[in-house]
């Protein structure tokens, strides 16, 4: 490649004479701004690009998960419509989204606006928020499963008293999706909690000041003055959780440890219905039909997003 | 709201939010038969630490942890900070469009691509090694992103003058714009460390051999194992999320500082 470079700018400049130092430190900077990028490229392409070009070509094969492929056209795509697992998994997915996103975003707003101003010990009350975070989501599953043991764990005998002391939190399908919801929410909410407060912080108090002149109470203040002002970092939040809920770890890991995807299917995520088809059933092709319809699915709602808010600004519209 | 009852309602939700933890640290340092107990346990004993920590390979399973997590830390850091270098101040040809193609790598997610990235990994290879379990964690579109944007707050100046002494761009990164970031470098080396010491999922695909066995696998298995042996399972989750809160406490406020720069995009 170099040689090319150099016998392409040998012909523009007269034979014998030193290269122009501009010519030169130009291409002496390209050289390095592509070598700098390279190997951060060229990872990406192997564990990000590859991946997803290669469910494509998966998709069209049946595995049998020793190594053998058959081609069999588009039958993974025409099995999909008949499995009803799979629907119950998209519902269930539907569902925890529509529960932890709004519910999620109301508790992490509460709380953003509960420690925004000082009070004593405020800088600890926002850090003991947040702890659940930093723990791992394995063990926040394990911790939950001891609490919320039947019978004898410590959130049923505490709840006895108002007649929840036999309810199954986990083992029940009516309530197992919301005891998961209600986790990951403890988990997450810190999280959320602390990007809101960037947004909050960067509200000029002066506007408030001048609301409260005019008579605003609380309520007003928030409703016209903060809500407003919020919006991006509002929708940021929104849409950080929505991608969590439907592709994120959190729809994974704590589905894994704390309920395997049952009672009786109620828990089973899409993310977790695939990783069970690729491996436990083994069924890397059909795994990979799926995935190749969520890439498809992730691809055309973030291109959907970006036209509706022009361009991707958050704060647009 | 007046402060006080601010400040009361504020230590009231702390507490309930920590309840939960607190309770998983009491349970472990109880006896074995006062496990379920709702009360002050009656004495408090290492029983079942130590049963953990001598019968089970938990060390091993740290260690292996500990080689994953600061491996990929150390190597995503060196990595990024250079293409967020090139990106934010070399010109060169494509620059844009490589950005852009790095930044749409962020809508996806591992669980997503977890079944062809597994087929790559056995392609090349990686399953059952130290690499399979390092390579694939390090290219994450979110730290390139993260010191890009810093890098593009930097006086050119600064670099200038390092021009002028004859720098080539390799000194130029490392002894100019590397002390520069040191700051954002540290918030990301908490996060990194963090984001692998706690990653399960990529590790319970790419690995089967127990002696590679991360902390969250170990645990995980564990708990598949013990069955209703909750005194060691739960001693062994308390001892898989120390580092995890020393970690915490000692990067607490860069690990604020990206997590709050994150929402300004």
């Amino acid at each position: 490649m170099a040689t090319v470079a150099d016998s392409g700018t040998a012909v523009r400049r007269p034979s014998g004479a030193a290269p122009p130092p501009v010519w030169n430190r130009r291409r002496r900077e390209a050289l390095a701004g592509y070598a700098f990028v390279a190997p951060d490229l060229l990872g990406l392409m192997m564990f990000v690009g590859l991946p997803m070009v290669l469910a494509i070509g998966v998709s069209l094969f049946n595995a049998d998960g020793f190594g053998g492929y058959t081609y069999v056209g588009l039958d993974n795509f025409r099995q999909m419509a008949g499995d009803t697992q799979l629907w119950q998994s998209v519902r269930v997915t539907v569902t925890y989204t529509a529960a932890f996103v709004p519910i999620g975003f109301v508790v992490s707003l509460g709380l953003a606006l509960l420690v925004r101003d000082h009070f004593p010990g405020v800088g600890l009350v926002r850090t003991l928020f947040f702890v659940p975070h930093v723990i791992s989501l394995v063990v926040v599953g394990i911790a939950w499963q001891f609490l919320l043991v039947d019978k004898q764990g410590a959130v049923p005998t505490l709840l006895r008293p108002v007649g929840l002391g036999d309810t199954s939190f986990l083992g029940d399908p009516s309530l197992a999706l919301g005891s998961l919801v209600a986790i990951s929410i403890w988990f997450l909410m810190g999280y959320n909690m602390l990007i809101l407060l960037g947004g909050l912080k960067d509200i000029p108090k002066e506007y408030e000041e001048a609301a409260a002149i005019d008579g605003a109470g609380a309520w007003q203040n928030f409703r016209h003055v903060i809500w407003p002002l919020l919006r991006p970092t509002s929708f940021f939040v929104l849409v950080n959780s929505v991608v969590g809920s439907v592709t994120g770890l959190q729809a994974f890991d704590l589905v894994y440890v704390l309920t395997q995807g049952g009672p009786a299917g109620s828990t089973s995520s899409v993310v977790f219905y695939i990783y069970q088809q690729a491996f436990t059933f083994n069924d890397h092709g059909y795994a990979a039909a799926l995935t190749t319809v969520v890439v498809g699915f992730l691809v055309a709602a973030t291109a959907t997003m970006f036209g509706l808010t022009k361009g991707g600004r958050f704060d647009a519209g | 709201m007046p402060v006080r009852l601010r400040a009361i309602v504020g230590y009231v939700l702390a507490m309930v939010t920590v309840a939960p933890l607190v309770w998983l640290l009491v349970a472990v340092l109880r006896p074995a038969d006062e496990l379920f107990e709702v009360s002050l346990p009656s004495r408090l004993t290492l029983d079942n630490l130590l049963y953990v920590l001598t019968e089970v390979p938990i060390g091993r399973y740290m260690l292996n942890s500990a080689i994953v997590s600061v491996a990929v830390t150390v190597i995503a850091l060196v990595l990024h900070s250079m293409a967020a270098y090139a990106l934010a101040r070399l010109r060169f040809p494509g620059r844009r469009v490589i950005f852009s193609m790095i930044v749409s790598t962020l809508l996806v997610s591992l669980p997503v691509i977890l079944v062809p990235l597994f087929l790559v990994a056995r392609e090349l290879g990686l399953l059952d090694t130290y690499a399979g379990l390092i390579l694939p964690a390090i290219f994450h579109a979110f730290g390139i992103f993260l010191l890009r944007q810093y890098y593009l707050t930097i006086p050119r100046e600064l670099e200038e003058a390092a021009d002028l002494d004859g720098c080539g761009y390799l000194r130029r990164w490392w002894q100019v714009v590397v002390p520069l970031s040191r700051p954002v470098l540290s918030s990301l080396a908490v996060l990194f460390f963090l984001a692998n010491w706690n990653a399960f999922l990529w590790p319970l695909t790419a690995t089967r051999d127990p002696e590679l066995r991360v902390v969250q696998v170990g645990i995980s298995t564990l708990q598949g194992q013990y069955g209703s042996a909750w005194n060691y399972v739960l001693a062994a989750t308390v001892i898989a999320a120390v580092p995890t809160l020393v970690a915490f406490v000692l990067g607490q406020r860069r690990l604020v500082e990206a997590i709050k720069t994150s929402g300004l995009k």
